[in-house]
């Protein structure tokens, strides 16, 4: 069944993009990451412009993420102190992020920039939880027992100012989530992410908040960030496709509320081992295709 | 079927003329292009009549060459080279009239049957348009990015060469099919006809055909980019809206 995307200007099998969507919810279900790194690298490999593909998938995000903050208010796992700093850093980084892209379009630098990004990002995180993961499925043994955590970072407890956040438990400067969210922001923008995979450990191991609200509070940062981020790409690039959307969140919502399901039947860390296999997979894809010889040397863009 | 009927009545009137040179009579199957949500492409029919002087056909062989062009725009090619181990753009060049959409049908090979000035002069054939690159750059190297674009745009079926594409029926009804890929840009684009006899065109005609978006498709694409603002909050509300709706949903059957 074929269906015309009117913005990306081509056409595409409806049934698999809806199956996309239904796998990426899946994962956004099971794991509680939006998805957005593997939508918008399969989106680009199926032929739809980089910059549609980046734009669109956030729009999707942003549908994913709703049912996922209503279920983490309900159950008072949102700090909306904390979240509404993070969301400030992260919309101003957006905005900062839409014109680093306009630049980077105008150099021909996008796509280059997109594949580095993806993989540093990537590579590091997924050794990162792959190590965590395995560590407490007990395959890695650690030497010398745990490490003592350390519960303060010594360089945000330098930074100045500190609030209280009751609900993350804790009291520390508003100056790092600001700029936590304003990376993450940035991000969002450039590789149509929503950032959850950089969140959720930096919430953790950086700023150190308690377990219970970090799934919650990040699904917040990125409902709002990447419904701001629609908003900058419906102005400026003039690239979200409505109905690639449509297609990709009618396969994600539902695939969510299973993912969910099946995440009560798991062992959490198996999950994210396979979540680390599945981010390490991505990035050597990334890696690889940096690398080798591309299969098209010239690109053509429309002045 | 009614156009090919009014086209046969045009032809009966204007077919014993007293021309001294040979006319063409071009049509297309279709004037106007609709791109419609479940628009995979589609395939045009290029067909007409020649009239020659008094009926009569000549003595030597002629050939019918037909181009469908599309809107010209500027457009940038860049070139990816390998640097530090990582490919990427280096090098690139402008071209300030590039068709977005070219296809060419003959009778017979080009080469075969036009000469290469001639050739030239009507854009006829791939290797014979005119891209109007910018300045600022090497001769040679402004081939290999001409030679880069038109490889690619081939590739997609934006630009297409078909030198068998053409048949002549008893020497005066031509007919020509070219197709068109899904990802074909709108607006308006020129059916043009030619009529070469010795390497020289003899006669020549066009048509205009209106390839739009229309419908649904027409109205997305004309809202994101005349009411953006709001194109962008309806985007959100929708995808709000879908993702509630799945939540509440699933909650009340859970």
């Amino acid at each position: 069944m074929d269906i015309y995307l009117p913005i990306a200007g081509l056409s595409v099998n409806a049934l698999m993009i809806i199956a996309l969507g239904g796998v990426v919810g899946l994962l956004t279900g099971m794991i509680g990451v939006g998805g957005g790194f593997l939508t918008t690298p399969i989106l680009i490999f199926f032929g739809i412009p980089p910059a549609v593909a980046v734009a669109s998938s956030t729009t999707q995000i942003t549908g994913t993420s709703i049912s996922g903050v209503l279920a983490h208010t309900r159950r008072k796992g949102v700090d909306y102190r904390m979240g509404g700093v993070i969301i400030t850093g992260g919309i101003a980084g957006s905005l900062v992020g839409g014109f680093l892209f306009r630049l980077l379009q105008e150099t021909g630098q996008i796509d280059t920039v997109i594949s580095i990004l993806y993989v540093v990002l990537l590579s590091s995180i997924g050794i990162l939880m792959a190590k965590e993961a395995a560590t407490a499925l007990g395959i890695l043994k650690t030497r010398g027992g745990p490490k003592p955590q350390r519960r303060h970072n010594p360089i945000i407890a330098m930074l100045p100012m500190r609030w209280r956040f009751y609900r993350s438990g804790l009291y520390i400067s508003p100056l790092a989530p600001l700029i936590l969210g304003f990376f993450t922001g940035m991000l969002t923008v450039l590789l149509g992410v929503g950032g959850g995979f950089v969140m959720v450990p930096a919430m953790i191991y950086l700023l150190g908040m308690s377990a219970q609200v970090v799934v919650g509070t990040s699904l917040l940062q990125i409902l709002a960030v990447t419904a701001a981020t629609t908003m900058i790409h419906a102005t400026t690039t003039r690239s979200v496709d409505i109905v690639l959307a449509v297609l990709l969140l009618l396969g994600s919502v539902v695939g969510a509320q299973y993912g969910a399901r099946f995440a009560q039947k798991m062992k959490p860390e198996l999950l994210r081992l396979a979540l680390a296999i599945i981010v390490l997979g991505v990035a050597f894809r990334m890696g690889l295709e940096l690398t080798w010889r591309p299969a098209e040397i010239y690109t053509v863009q429309l002045l | 079927m009614k156009r090919l009927a009014a086209f046969l009545l045009i032809l009966l009137f204007a077919g014993p003329g007293a021309q001294a040179q040979p006319r063409l009579v071009p049509e297309v199957s279709h004037r106007q292009v609709e791109i419609r949500y479940s628009f995979t492409g589609a395939e045009l029919l290029l067909f007409g009549a020649i009239l020659y002087p008094r009926g009569r056909l000549p003595e030597e062989r002629t050939d019918v060459a037909v181009v469908l062009k599309g809107p010209m725009e500027p457009v940038v090619v860049r070139e990816r080279r390998r640097v530090a181990g990582i490919w990427m753009n280096v090098g690139r060049a402008r071209f300030r009239s590039a068709p977005q959409f070219y296809a060419v049908a003959s009778s017979r090979p080009l080469h075969a049957i036009i000469d290469e000035r001639t050739a030239a002069i009507y854009e006829l054939g791939l290797g014979n348009l005119q891209l109007s690159p910018g300045g600022g750059i090497q001769a040679e190297e402004l081939g290999r990015f001409e030679a880069g674009l038109i490889d690619l745009m081939r590739r997609g079926r934006l630009y297409q060469e078909d030198p068998r594409g053409v048949q002549i029926e008893q020497g005066v009804l031509y007919q020509a099919r070219i197709g068109i890929p899904a990802s074909v840009p709108v607006g308006t684009y020129t059916a043009e006809t030619f009529l070469i006899q010795r390497g020289r065109v003899i006669a020549g005609a066009v048509r205009e055909i209106r390839i739009e978006k229309l419908g649904f498709e027409g109205f997305v694409a004309r809202a994101a980019e005349r009411w953006s603002f709001a194109y962008g909050i309806v985007a959100v509300a929708t995808s709000l809206f879908l993702g509630w709706a799945a939540s509440a949903l699933f909650r009340r059957r859970a």
